[in-house]
């Protein structure tokens, strides 16, 4: 028998902080990038140079060992493979293979930093050696994901050697449940998944319903294109939701959890699967939970890709075996759930923060974040800005914070800082919003960002520049959205489709001031006649761009223009004959043989031939071809 | 078992299916779990398998059937030897993720309704997003996550499976085991 017992929090860190450690990141990022290469080429170099590779955790340690270990996403995904060496805080970027040697004899040996492999600020220019200079990391306060970025995943006994499960422990043993709802509640916890809808009230609803079966389901479910936090915390600490699953179990007075994965992410489920099994062996889950007599059972289960299942009630049709469509609330799952029992669910990353809370106090919680919204928020920040990756902020961080301190700045198409490029940043995914230059000082919490039309959603933040079309951008969302309607509400599944045909009448210079009025009046209809948030929020991108860059949708409209020239259909190709050298580049490029003219005089595109592919004014040295 | 004719017929011919369905305990409520399994078994789900597991789990087949065509996992034709996908994600959408598949596309003679290639040996198809946004745009072909792609690149990567693929069956005699995209090229 396994007599591993959970250690208090400080036993066994302070010999574990003087081994030196190598930790290669191995979120879905660094991986694809080669980091287990990297992690292959440690282990051999770090030998070949006399060290001795732990890669097994050990109690003691001599200082002439180097453990190397996996961590999870350590969030700074575009410079990837990451690798950071502790406790010399030294953080090396887009690491290779080749690299490594030169790694272990410089700064392991040596005691020297690589400078060439430290990551530069492209503002600034100045090279960072570690977290602490480095902007990116420096302004967030990660508190989710800064395990993840330093435990290994794969590790139970780390976890607990940190700390893990000691906030269970004190669940299952010194507290009762409705203390723990009570310590929750006071926290001011939100739900991470969206709606924000406080994460003790959900718990105490479900604990005083009076149920023999109850259940917890973990929301993995991260269907939001252009988020992937969850992800980067099912794969980086997933104890932790295992750990936030048996307290939340623990307070409704369940004993049976389900953590739902989307099948996108192999990584996440491999990584669950393997948690579980491995709280199975030490005990954690099972019979007999710290001695208390109770049990506790957790089952991972793949989705099988469908958006609407990030929904309370179509994922529970989903794990029962159905197609995902949503049914009517009330009677909410807290009171008629899976198998019609009880059941409540939470986000991955709302079941993260309960460890935490547990363990310092709602009070150390709620002094970080605003009032109505406290703790932090993990952002996924893509799109056109320096810095892509995980960003983990209190509440209230404004945008101009995150876009041009941490994501150091707007870029253009091919990764260069454009200073005066920013356009828009997309929130929340299909059921968020835009929001624009105007609303860079707006500090982002649930309240103020419903006020202007967005919504925190699950935290995908897309950076867009100004060469990016918002007619575009709000079609890209409406199909998305139109793909994934379950079809149940006639509104939801037909006023989507029409909404991506009035798009596309836009976008192709069909549209007049008719199109404009009908999007306005069936986004709306759509919103009050859907059953779930899906339908609910589906118009929200159209009705924000609509909004926020009327004027865009005007040209398009009514100039039969596109100002970033992303709309094909909208481009008028004109050779500027004062700039037109007669050359014949474009006359053997054109495909359509749409261009005529003699050499040495101007040439001419015939519109009615023309195919607006763009091929001249590639061919053209001289840009005469306009308007493409 | 008389309830079954269709089981016993085919008890040889679905030996893996009933395999699975037995370490699911037949139960319809693992409806999704099943087909999950018999899809990462035959690639894709065939007709007539969903026809044996609705029997199997003594269910109407249009439940099965309206299962397998909700989720977008689930393929009900079979797919190419490799395949190809591209993420439509949010961000590689504004990272010009669109030139990569329309490249793809031009390149193998799919398309959006055509996604494998008449000789069964490529598939393309679009994803909505594969949670790799800080690399985007993103493919990923037979498993492995290509970040930061280019049109080019995509291309040249076909290139190397194909001429992989064409090593393969010339070099097949000995030790064709691991064929390397060099050996080809030998």
């Amino acid at each position: 028998m396994h007599n591993l017992s959970i250690p208090e929090k400080a036993h066994g860190i302070s010999t574990l902080a003087q081994v030196r450690r190598v930790i290669i990141c191995a979120g879905t990022g660094c991986m694809a990038n080669g980091a287990m290469k990297v992690f292959e080429q440690f282990k051999s170099q770090i030998a070949a140079f006399g060290l001795k590779v732990i890669l097994e955790l050990r109690d003691e340690a001599t200082s002439d060992e180097i453990r190397l270990s996996k961590s999870g996403c350590q969030g700074f995904c575009q410079m990837g493979p990451l690798v950071s060496v502790v406790p010399d805080g030294i953080l090396y970027t887009k690491v290779r293979k080749e690299d490594v040697a030169e790694i272990v004899q410089k700064t392991l040996t040596e005691n020297q930093v690589v400078e060439r492999l430290l990551y530069k600020d492209p503002g600034t220019r100045k090279s960072c050696q570690g977290i602490e200079d480095n902007p990116f990391y420096a302004r967030q306060s990660r508190f989710v994901l800064h395990e993840c970025g330093f435990l290994d995943p794969e590790d139970i006994r780390e976890y607990m050697l940190h700390g893990g499960y000691a906030a269970a422990r004190k669940a299952f043993i010194e507290m009762s449940p409705e203390e723990i709802c009570k310590t929750v509640l006071e926290s001011g916890l939100r739900g991470r998944g969206g709606g924000g809808f406080p994460t003790g009230r959900k718990w105490e609803a479900a604990r005083i319903q009076n149920s023999a079966k109850k259940y917890v389901i973990c929301n993995g479910d991260e269907g939001d294109p252009g988020a992937f936090m969850n992800r980067s915390v099912m794969e980086g600490n997933p104890h932790s939701v295992i750990e936030g699953l048996m307290i939340a179990a623990r307070a409704i007075g369940a004993n049976e959890t389900l953590v739902y994965v989307r099948a996108e992410y192999p990584l996440a489920v491999e990584r669950m699967r393997r948690a579980v099994a491995d709280a199975e062996r030490e005990g954690i889950l099972g019979k007999n939970v710290f001695g208390t007599g109770l049990s506790m059972k957790c089952e991972v289960m793949e989705g099988a890709g469908a958006f609407v299942c990030g929904e309370e009630t179509a994922m529970i049709a989903s794990i029962e075996g159905q197609r995902g469509m949503p049914r009517p609330k009330p009677p909410f799952p807290a009171q008629s759930g899976l198998w019609g029992k009880p059941t409540i669910i939470n986000n991955v990353e709302t079941l993260a923060h309960v460890c935490r809370i547990l363990n310092e106090g709602p009070e150390l919680f709620k002094q970080i974040g605003t009032k109505d919204s406290p703790g932090t928020k993990t952002f996924a920040l893509t799109g056109h800005v320096a810095n892509t990756g995980l960003v983990e902020v209190p509440f209230g961080t404004t945008l101009r914070e995150i876009v041009y301190n941490i994501g150091g700045g707007v870029t253009d198409d091919a990764g260069k800082i454009w200073k005066t490029g920013f356009k828009a940043v997309q929130i929340g995914g299909p059921s968020g919003g835009c929001l624009t230059e105007d609303h860079l000082d707006l500090p982002l919490a649930y309240e103020s960002l419903r006020s202007v039309g967005a919504m925190v959603g699950s935290g995908g933040l897309v950076a867009m520049n100004q060469g990016t079309c918002m007619v575009s951008i709000a079609r890209f969302f409406m199909e998305f959205t139109q793909r994934e309607s379950c079809g149940k509400c006639v509104l939801c599944r037909e006023g989507t489709r029409q909404l991506l045909a009035l798009l596309d009448d836009v976008i192709e210079g069909r549209a007049d001031q008719n199109t404009l009025d009908l999007l306005d009046k069936l986004g709306r209809s759509v919103q009050i006649g859907s059953l779930c948030g899906l339908g609910k929020t589906a118009p929200n991108p159209v009705l924000s761009t609509m909004r926020y860059f009327r004027k865009e949708y005007e040209e398009h409209v009514f100039e039969k223009k596109c100002r970033t020239g992303r709309c094909k259909a909208l481009l008028s190709p004109e050779i500027n004959e004062t700039k037109c050298k007669g050359c014949g580049l474009c006359i053997k490029a054109c495909p359509t043989g749409a261009i005529t003219g003699e050499k040495k005089q101007p040439h001419h595109i015939n519109p009615e031939l023309c195919i607006k592919c763009g091929a001249c004014a590639t061919a053209c040295k001289i840009h005469a071809v306009e308007g493409i | 078992m008389a309830s079954m004719p269709v089981a016993v017929d085919n008890a040889g011919k679905f030996e893996k299916v009933v395999s699975i369905l037995d370490r699911h305990s037949r139960r319809p409520s693992g409806l999704i779990p099943i087909l999950q399994a018999i899809q990462h078994e035959y690639q894709y789900l065939p007709e007539e398998v969903l026809t044996y597991v609705a029997t199997s789990l003594d269910v109407p087949p249009a439940r099965v059937y309206g299962v397998a065509t909700f989720y977008a996992h689930f393929a009900l034709e079979p797919k190419g030897k490799h395949v190809i996908r591209i993420c439509d994600g949010t961000a590689c959408h504004v990272k010009q993720s669109l030139p990569v598949l329309n490249a793809l596309h031009e390149k193998l003679g799919t398309s959006e309704k055509d996604k494998t290639t008449p000789d069964m040996m490529f598939t393309v198809e679009t994803v909505a997003c594969l949670g790799a946004c800080g690399l985007a745009p993103v493919i990923v072909i037979d498993e492995q996550v290509y970040g930061q792609i280019t049109p080019e690149h995509a291309v040249a990567l076909v290139d190397e499976i194909k001429a992989m693929e064409a090593g393969a069956t010339t070099a097949a005699e000995p030790a064709a085991e691991q064929p390397s995209a060099e050996g080809a090229h030998a």
